[in-house]
């Protein structure tokens, strides 16, 4: 008994030495740091961000070491079913009672509206990788905790809708999904159509995860124009395809799959999905280095390859624990400052670089769905047709129609 | 051209169309509910994600033994009925005395159980099932290109909604059925065995959700969430129809599908809405359903 008291208490000692020699390395607030990641688990974007985002925070919190100034760095994670609401509540707690630092993924524009003013709020770094909103920069911006990392609306717009039209694809009908994402994306993709020359020509709008979409696709067939937009995601997409093709609808007509992941090619199937022009952030068969972290994820994710949203929350948060390091503390604004101060070089992107306004400028790229003769098995789907720089892909600060930064007249 | 409140007539057509085909798989699976309900007393919430097993046995049989799709038709919903009998004889069973609620309950936690145990295998984002070579290729109507395989799933789906309509209310068996459900013990007493009857009743019942399934994998998504995605309309057509009424969830699956079909024309953003406020006023005017009967 003595014994144990005595092990007791060295242990004890150990840990309030320990504390004094962290002290003067750096200070975290609630004695923690603490990441939480929110996603839809369990719905139409589980593949999307879901248990692999997880998964990716957690391998970048392991690839750091696992300690942030000797305290362990913890990861949680929840559910917001795609409902805002849901999402504010989950966020509410984590900041107010779980002692939560910075949030990531955030997937789905509904979502990432509400939690980025609620970072704004509460004074958060608030990471959004899965969302693609466009506003979350411009008229919705918290330039101070909003992050926005992977991609957006109008990187989405400047690579494939330029492609197309450039193509010839002049004429557009839009598939939107009716929400925040889908409007942003119609918009933003219109826009450029527009300044590149082309017109547009019409939209439809349907519910979020609808079944059935040929009576869209025949409003779509009816319109007439050469490109047919899909300004929807993951579901919604692979079964506007499916019944494009079903319809035959690709004889007279083009798709543009303005939001398509190389997990959507997967479930789609090549027959179906081949010769898409499509924009991605990442893709895994890109070099030795993408090729070695989607073997160690894949391995943890039930053989499914990781897609440029999860890298993205792995890449996301190594910058942010590399940035509270040098920042020597969790204060959110120093950590921001720091975020922003360092190039992004990582599997993720090279030479990234974080503005004031939040966004994250990187390289995108413009692939095209390989034909099954071409692919040699299961997830080689792409062939890769252009690399847009950073600049050219995201929308330049001088655009900017965030209120701190848009130029005023 | 002639035109409808500024739509031309052929784009309504067309729309009127696809919204029997939509109709044809509402129908399927409304009726596999009634039958269940108006023989079992049992609200089937798992027949959703038992009509996605349906698609997903047929997806793994393409995909792991190489059967093809007019195999699956007949071993897929062979399959699900099989669990069907295993959930009736080892779970529901024991129901049948108790409140609606039970059942409800032990159905849709079913529902969930399934739903995950594929979502965690297979991932959300779903599978691809490729159509059937014969059926690739539209057929022209003049008014619209109806592909091949839409066309097949309206004739395949009102002729086994037919068939069943006739087993049940023209035949002895049926007959049998009906009596059954009435009074069991009378029944029994006559030498029929009534628990193994609803055994096969249930079996059959989301076996003919398994089927729907299979006819939804190549236009649809397989994908885990597929069924949960439909099964709240389904139930919204068995309720108007008159929940157990056979003729009812038939005839209200293709008239719900083609309203929904004019809606997507008219008001999209409303097409998934829309059954529900028929539902809301249906149930106002008639609250046993438009053919079911006052209790």
């Amino acid at each position: 008994m003595k014994r144990k008291l005595m092990s007791i208490a060295v242990a004890a000692a150990m840990t309030g030495f320990a504390a004094m020699a962290q002290a003067q390395q750096g200070k975290l607030s609630d004695d923690v740091l603490k990441i939480g990641v929110l996603s839809d688990m369990s719905g139409v974007y589980a593949d999307f961000g879901g248990p692999g985002a997880v998964l990716a925070a957690k391998m970048a919190v392991e690839d750091f070491g696992g300690k942030m100034f000797g305290k362990t760095i913890e990861v949680i994670s929840a559910d917001h079913q795609n409902k805002p609401d849901v999402a504010k509540n989950v966020t509410q707690q984590w900041f107010d009672r779980d002692k939560v630092d910075a949030t990531f993924e955030n997937l789905n524009s509904g979502v990432a509206l509400a939690v980025s003013a609620l970072g704004a709020e509460k004074n958060r770094i608030t990471v959004i990788t899965g969302a693609a909103t466009s506003r979350l920069t411009n008229e919705d911006c918290k330039p101070g905790t909003t992050i926005h990392w992977v991609y957006d609306t109008i990187s989405l717009a400047n690579v494939t809708g330029k492609a197309v039209v450039k193509a010839g694809g002049d004429s557009w009908f839009f598939l939107t999904a009716d929400y925040a994402f889908g409007h942003s994306l119609e918009k933003d993709t219109g826009e450029v159509v527009k300044a590149t020359g082309g017109k547009v020509l019409g939209a439809v709008r349907h519910p979020l995860a609808t079944t059935d979409f040929s009576s869209f696709l025949l409003q779509a067939q009816a319109s007439k124009a050469k490109v047919v937009g899909l300004a929807n995601a993951g579901g919604d997409t692979i079964n506007s395809i499916k019944a494009a093709a079903e319809f035959g609808l690709t004889k007279n007509q083009n798709l543009a799959a303005l939001l398509m992941l190389v997990t959507d090619v997967h479930a789609l199937g090549l027959n179906t999905a081949q010769g898409l022009y499509l924009s991605e952030g990442w893709y895994w068969d890109t070099n030795d280095e993408t090729r070695a972290f989607a073997k160690r994820f894949e391995a943890r994710n039930n053989g499914k390859k990781p897609n440029m949203n999860q890298v993205g929350v792995y890449s996301a948060v190594a910058h942010y624990l590399k940035a509270v390091q040098a920042a020597g503390s969790d204060d959110t604004a120093a950590v921001r400052k720091k975020m922003g101060e360092a190039p992004i070089n990582d599997v993720f992107a090279k030479n990234g670089k974080l503005r004031e306004d939040g966004r994250m400028v990187h390289d995108m790229y413009l692939f095209q769905v390989k034909k099954p003769s071409e692919s040699k098995g299961p997830w080689d789907y792409y062939n890769l047709k252009g690399t847009v720089k950073g600049e050219e892909a995201f929308q330049s600060m001088a655009a900017s129609r965030c209120p701190q930064f848009a130029k005023k007249g | 051209m002639t035109e409808i409140f500024g739509v031309p007539i052929q784009a309504l057509f067309g729309q009127l169309t696809i919204g029997l085909v939509n109709g044809c798989f509402y129908a399927l699976l409304s009726l596999g509910l009634a039958v269940i309900f108006g023989m079992l007393n049992i609200v089937n919430f798992a027949h959703g994600a038992l009509y996605m097993v349906g698609a997903f046995f047929s997806w793994m049989l393409l995909n792991y033994a190489g059967v093809n799709y007019w195999f699956s038709l007949l071993l897929a919903p062979i399959g699900v009925a099989i669990i069907g009998i295993v959930i009736e004889r080892t779970m529901l069973k024991w129901l049948y005395q108790l409140d609606h609620l039970y059942g409800l309950l032990l159905t849709f936690g079913l529902a969930l159980v399934l739903e995950g145990a594929f979502r965690h295998y297979y991932g959300s984002s779903g599978q691809p099932y490729d159509l059937p070579e014969v059926f690739r290729g539209p057929i022209d109507l003049g008014f619209m290109m109806l592909p091949k395989y839409r066309a097949w799933v309206v004739i395949a789906s009102l002729l086994v909604c037919f068939a069943t309509w006739y087993v049940i209310e023209k035949t002895k068996l049926g007959a049998y059925l009906r009596a059954g459900t009435e009074n069991p013990k009378l029944v029994q007493a006559f030498g029929i065995n009534v628990p193994l009857m609803v055994t096969l009743t249930y079996a059959f019942g989301v076996g003919l959700a398994g089927l729907a399934g299979v006819m939804a994998a190549p236009v649809y998504l397989v994908a885990p969430t597929m069924g949960s995605s439909i099964i709240i309309v389904v139930f919204a057509v068995v309720v108007i129809g008159g929940m157990g009424s056979i003729l009812g969830s038939i005839v209200t699956g293709l008239m719900l599908g083609l309203i929904e079909g004019m809606t997507k024309v008219y008001y999209p953003e409303a097409s998934t809405t829309v059954v529900f406020v028929i539902m809301a006023i249906v149930l106002m005017v008639r609250p046993a359903g438009l053919f079911g009967k006052e209790k």
